[in-house]
C-alpha cells in the first residue's frame, strides 16, 4: 500500500508532506461543524481525499468543538496527531491542540476579536491575525466570519479558491444567490487579506488538485444510503447520539422510494414499531446506541423467537450507562454477541470503514430475511461522525441483489400446510428455515408469540415441541454458517510473525499504521474482521503467528476474549477507552511496543 | 375482502383457557363480529396482542397476528398498519399492558392517530398472575399486593385520551353483546385510532368490579342526551368520578388520520429485485 505521509523535515524547509492536516475550532455554537464540511466539500471537489474528524467536547469542561480535515492526493483512512493549518476562532482551541501543532504550523485567527487580542503564536509557529469580522462585516454580515477565515486558509495553502466557491454554492445554494454572493465575497476577502498583508512564501504549503470527481459521506450516511438500496422501507427509532444521523439522512429520502420514518416515544415503540412493520412485509430498521440497545433487548428476543427479519443497528458510543455520548468506544461486542435472556439466535455485522457501512447494510438485510433473524449492524462513532471521499463506482447501485428468503405466496402454501390445512409459519425444516407468508395472502392467517410455540406459532409448553422448535433456531445459525461466506479482509505481509487483529472501525488507523510499523522494519499480517457472528475461523491465523495482538476500543478486551474462546490461545491486546479513536502513528507505537517494548515512532 | 364472511371465521380452533364466566369471552366475541360486520376477513386482518389474559386472544381468533411482549402491542400495530394501509389492524390488550407498563405507548398511539382500532380489557385486576392491584384498581381495592388498598389514585384512561388528542372514545361492558359489538365496530369504521374500553369482569380475583355492580351502575350515553362530537360534553362524563358510561364517548368527525397526513398509501412489502429506480440519484447528493 501507498506510503500516507512523509516525516515532518523541520523548521524552514519547505513543507512536503502528502497529506494536509486542517482544523477549525472554538465553542460549540460557533458553526465549526459547517464550515469544517464545507471546506472538506471544497476539498473533495478538487479531487483530494479527505478523512474528518470532530473534537465534541474535551478533557476539561466547556463548549469547545474542532472540525479536522486530514487531505492527500492518495487515500487518507485515518487521523494522524499533527495539525498544520489551523483556523482556531478561541485561544482555548490552540492549547486544546498544542500536541498536534507543530514548528511551522499556521495558526489564522482574529486578532481584533477582544477575547484573542493578546493572542501569540507559539514559539516557531506562524501567527497569522485576520480581521475576521471586520471583513464578513464588509461582505455583509459578520455571520460569515468562518468563511472569511476559510479564504484565508485557500490562500495559506495555495488551494485555489474556486474549488471552495463550489462547496458554499451547495451549502447556501437553497438559501438564494445573494447569500451565495456574500459567501464568496467574504472568502475573497479572507484571501485577498493574507495576500496583501503576509508574505505569502511563509508558509511553504501546497495543495495539489486533481480531475478526479469524489462523494463525501460519513458512517451514519452510508448505513442510510445502504437501507434504502436494499429496500428498507420503514424506519422507527429515536433520536441518540452518535445513531441520530441515520434517521436524519433516512428522514425526506425514505419517503421518495415510498417508505416512511417514524420519530418513536423511545426505544421500546422504535423496535416495536419496526417489528410490526417486518411483520407486515417490510424491510424495516431501527438505529440506535448502548442505552437504546439496553432497552431494545427485550423485543430483541421477541424478534428472534418469531423469526422476524430485522435490522437493527448499534452505532457505539462510550458507556455505560450513559458513558461519554459523544465519545468513541466499542465496548457492547458482548452485549451484541450475548445480551437477551433465554438463548436467542442472531446475526451480528460489523462494517470496518464508512464505504462497508454501505455495504454491510444491504446485506445485513439479506441474512435477516433469509434466515429471519434480528441482525445486530455494528458501528461505531468514529465511522458514524467521519466525513470520508469515495468514487462513486464504490456504492455501485446495480450491484444491489435483494434476496427475500423462502418467502411464500398465494398458490406456494400447500407443502407448508398441516393436515387441517393450517399454515405453519414454524414448520421445523431440516435447515431451519420455515416458509413465510406476508398478511393478506388468502390461505396464510398465522400467529406468532414470544410464547414458546409449536410450528403454528401457537403456546406450547409439550417438551417434544419445546426442543423441535429450539433445535430449528438453533439450526438456522448453524445453515448460516455453513451456507455463509463469513470472510475477513487482510492487509499486509500473509507470512509475517505478527499477526494483528481488529474489528469495527479501527481498519484505517491499523492500514496507515502498519506503513509506520514497514518503516521501522516491523512486517504484520492485519486482519479486520467485519463478521462477528457467525465469524471467521481464525485458529489456523493465530497458530500460524508468533505474535497476536487484538486491537480495539475497549478497556477489557472483548474481542480478544472471543478470539481466545475460538482459538484456545492467548492473545495480546491494545486497548485503548479514553473515549478517542486510536490514531495511526499512536497505534504503530502501541504494537511496536508490545512486540519490542517502549518506544516511540512518530509520523 | 369478501361479503359473505362470518365471525365464526375469525374464530381459532383452539378452545380458550379463560376462567367460565370470564368478561373476555364477551369482548372477543364483539372483536370478531365487528370484523366481520366491517367486511374484514382474516387474511387482511392483523391482530396485535399484549400480555396477560387478555393477550390470549391472539391465539383463540384467526387471522395474521403477533402475540408481543409486554405493554407494547400499540408499537407493533403502528408499525403494521404504516407498512401496509391495507390490512385492518387491531390490538387488544388489559389495564395492565396498556394503562401500566404501555401507558407511555398509549399516549402516543393516541395523539399519533393511526388508522386502527385499540380494544382493552379493563378488569381492574392482574389476574393472570393471581391477583395485584392493576392501574384501574380503586383505591381502597385490598389485593395481595395492596392489603389496605393501593391507595393511589386509579388511572383514568379515557381522560388520558381525551386529553392526549384521541379522535374516537368509547367504553363498553362485554356482557352486553350487542352495544358492545356496535361501538367496537364503529371505532373499526373510524378514520383514526378507534380507543374502546371494555368492562370486562375478571371472576375470579377482582369480587368488586363484578358483573353485578356494571349491570346495575352503567349508564349508556345512547339513552342520554349526548353528543359524542362535543369535546366539553365528552370532558365532562369523562371526569365524572360517579358514573360508569357505556357507548361513544367522544368522537372527532374531522379526524384525519396519521397516513393520510404523511401520505402513506403503498404496501412497503413491495420491493424489487435491486435497489430502487434512481438510488444513484443518493450517491450524487454526496458529490
Amino acid at each position: 500500500m501507498q506510503k500516507p505521509f512523509r516525516r515532518w523535515e523541520g523548521i524552514g524547509s519547505r513543507y512536503m508532506a502528502d497529506d494536509l492536516n486542517w482544523a477549525i475550532g472554538g465553542e460549540a455554537g460557533d458553526g465549526i461543524n459547517s464550515t469544517g464540511k464545507i471546506f472538506a466539500q471544497a476539498l473533495s471537489r478538487a479531487g483530494r481525499h479527505v478523512f474528518t474528524s470532530k473534537d465534541f467536547a474535551s478533557r476539561i469542561r466547556g463548549g469547545y468543538t474542532a472540525y479536522k480535515v486530514r487531505n492527500a492526493v492518495e487515500n487518507v483512512e485515518s487521523v494522524v496527531d499533527r495539525l498544520d493549518v489551523l483556523i482556531a476562532l478561541t485561544q482555548r482551541t490552540v492549547e486544546e491542540n498544542m500536541d498536534e501543532l507543530h514548528e511551522g504550523s499556521v495558526i489564522i485567527y482574529d486578532g481584533e476579536r477582544t477575547m484573542m487580542e493578546d493572542f501569540e503564536a507559539p514559539e516557531g509557529m506562524i501567527g497569522l491575525s485576520v480581521p475576521l469580522k471586520r471583513l464578513a462585516e464588509d461582505a455583509g454580515g459578520a455571520i460569515m466570519q468562518n468563511i472569511v477565515a476559510l479564504g484565508a486558509a485557500c490562500e495559506v495553502t495555495n488551494f485555489p479558491i474556486e474549488n471552495l466557491d463550489e462547496a458554499l454554492e451547495k451549502r447556501f445554494g437553497d438559501k438564494g444567490e445573494s447569500i451565495v454572493r456574500n459567501n464568496k465575497e467574504a472568502a475573497r476577502l479572507g484571501e485577498e487579506y493574507v495576500v496583501e498583508e503576509i508574505d505569502h512564501e511563509d508558509f511553504g504549503y501546497d495543495i495539489e488538485t486533481t480531475d478526479a470527481d469524489y462523494v463525501l459521506l460519513n458512517g451514519d450516511e452510508a448505513i442510510g444510503m445502504g437501507a434504502i438500496a436494499a429496500g428498507c422501507r420503514f424506519y422507527s427509532g429515536y433520536p441518540i447520539t452518535p445513531a441520530t444521523d441515520v434517521m436524519e439522512y433516512l428522514t425526506g429520502r425514505l419517503e421518495r422510494y415510498g417508505g416512511h420514518v417514524v420519530q418513536a416515544e423511545d426505544e421500546l415503540a422504535a423496535i416495536n414499531m419496526a417489528l410490526g412493520a417486518a411483520r407486515a412485509g417490510a424491510r424495516a430498521m431501527t438505529a440506535t446506541s448502548g442505552p437504546g440497545i439496553d432497552l431494545m433487548t427485550e423485543t430483541f428476543g421477541l424478534v428472534a423467537t418469531t423469526e422476524t427479519p430485522l435490522v437493527i443497528c448499534d452505532v457505539m458510543r462510550s458507556g455505560p450507562s450513559t458513558g461519554m455520548p459523544t465519545k468513541q468506544e466499542q465496548g457492547d461486542l458482548d452485549a451484541l454477541l450475548y445480551g437477551g435472556h433465554g438463548e436467542v439466535p442472531r446475526l451480528v455485522v460489523a462494517p470496518t470503514t464508512v464505504a462497508e457501512c454501505f455495504h454491510k447494510t444491504i446485506e445485513a438485510f439479506n441474512l435477516a430475511e433469509r434466515y429471519q433473524m434480528p441482525v445486530y449492524l455494528v458501528s461505531d462513532l468514529a465511522m458514524a461522525v467521519t466525513e470520508q471521499t469515495y468514487p462513486p463506482e464504490e456504492f455501485d447501485m446495480d450491484a444491489v441483489e435483494i434476496d427475500r428468503g423462502n418467502l411464500v405466496g398465494e398458490g406456494e402454501l400447500d407443502p407448508w400446510l398441516n393436515d387441517s390445512e393450517q399454515f405453519q409459519p414454524h414448520f421445523p425444516a431440516a435447515d431451519g428455515i420455515s416458509p413465510r407468508t406476508l398478511p393478506g395472502t388468502a390461505g396464510g392467517a398465522h400467529m406468532t408469540t414470544g410464547l414458546e410455540h409449536d410450528a403454528l406459532g401457537r403456546r406450547t409448553e409439550d417438551s417434544e415441541v419445546r426442543v423441535e422448535q429450539v433445535d430449528k433456531r438453533t439450526q438456522k445459525v448453524r445453515t448460516a454458517e455453513e451456507e455463509g461466506e463469513w470472510d475477513y479482509r487482510e492487509f499486509g505481509d500473509p507470512d509475517a510473525d505478527t499477526l494483528v487483529l481488529s474489528w469495527g472501525s479501527n481498519e484505517g488507523a491499523m492500514r496507515e499504521g502498519m506503513a509506520l510499523l514497514d518503516e521501522e522494519s516491523i512486517d504484520v499480517r492485519f486482519i479486520s474482521v467485519p463478521y462477528l457472528f457467525p465469524r471467521p475461523d481464525l485458529t489456523e491465523a493465530v497458530e500460524s503467528a508468533e505474535e497476536v495482538i487484538v486491537v480495539e476500543c475497549n478497556a477489557t478486551g472483548q474481542f480478544a476474549d472471543v478470539i481466545e474462546y475460538d482459538t484456545l490461545e492467548r492473545v495480546k491486546r491494545v486497548n485503548k477507552y479514553t473515549g478517542v479513536r486510536f490514531k495511526a502513528d499512536e497505534l504503530a507505537t502501541r504494537i511496536s511496543e508490545e512486540l519490542e517494548g517502549p518506544q516511540e515512532i512518530t509520523p | 375482502m369478501s361479503s359473505d364472511v362470518r365471525f365464526i371465521d375469525f374464530k381459532s380452533d383452539k378452545q380458550p383457557t379463560w376462567c367460565p364466566g370470564c368478561g373476555d369471552f364477551g369482548t372477543m366475541n364483539g372483536m370478531m363480529k365487528a370484523l366481520a360486520n366491517t367486511g374484514n376477513d382474516p387474511d387482511n386482518t392483523f391482530i396485535v396482542a399484549g400480555i396477560g389474559c387478555s393477550g390470549k386472544i391472539g391465539t383463540y381468533m384467526h387471522s395474521y397476528a403477533l402475540h408481543g411482549v409486554h405493554g407494547r402491542a400499540l408499537p407493533v400495530g403502528i408499525g403494521v398498519k404504516t407498512a401496509n394501509p391495507d390490512l385492518e389492524v387491531m390490538v387488544s390488550g388489559g389495564d395492565g399492558d396498556g394503562y401500566s407498563i404501555g401507558a407511555g405507548h398509549f399516549v402516543h398511539a393516541v395523539r399519533r392517530n393511526v388508522d386502527m382500532s385499540y380494544v382493552v380489557m379493563d378488569n381492574r385486576i392482574y389476574g393472570l398472575t393471581k391477583g395485584q392491584f392493576s392501574p384501574t384498581s380503586r383505591e381502597d381495592f385490598e389485593t395481595a399486593t395492596s392489603p389496605e388498598g393501593p391507595k393511589q389514585a386509579p388511572v383514568n384512561p379515557l381522560a388520558l385520551a381525551l386529553s392526549a388528542g384521541g379522535t374516537f372514545i368509547a367504553q363498553t361492558f362485554s356482557s352486553d353483546a350487542q352495544r358492545h359489538t356496535e361501538i367496537v365496530q364503529e371505532a373499526v369504521e373510524h378514520d383514526g385510532f378507534g380507543f374502546v374500553n371494555v368492562y370486562s369482569p375478571c371472576v375470579t380475583f377482582n369480587d368488586v368490579d363484578t358483573y353485578d355492580y356494571f349491570r346495575d351502575t352503567i349508564v349508556d350515553l345512547d339513552e342520554e342526551d349526548h353528543d359524542p362530537t362535543d369535546r366539553d360534553a365528552a370532558a365532562e362524563r369523562i371526569t365524572d368520578p360517579e358514573t360508569e358510561y357505556q357507548g361513544v364517548i367522544y368522537r372527532d368527525e374531522d379526524s384525519v388520520p396519521y397516513g393520510d397526513l404523511h401520505d402513506l398509501g403503498s404496501n412497503m412489502a413491495d420491493v424489487p429485485d435491486g435497489a430502487p429506480e434512481n438510488a444513484t440519484d443518493l450517491v450524487r447528493e454526496f458529490y
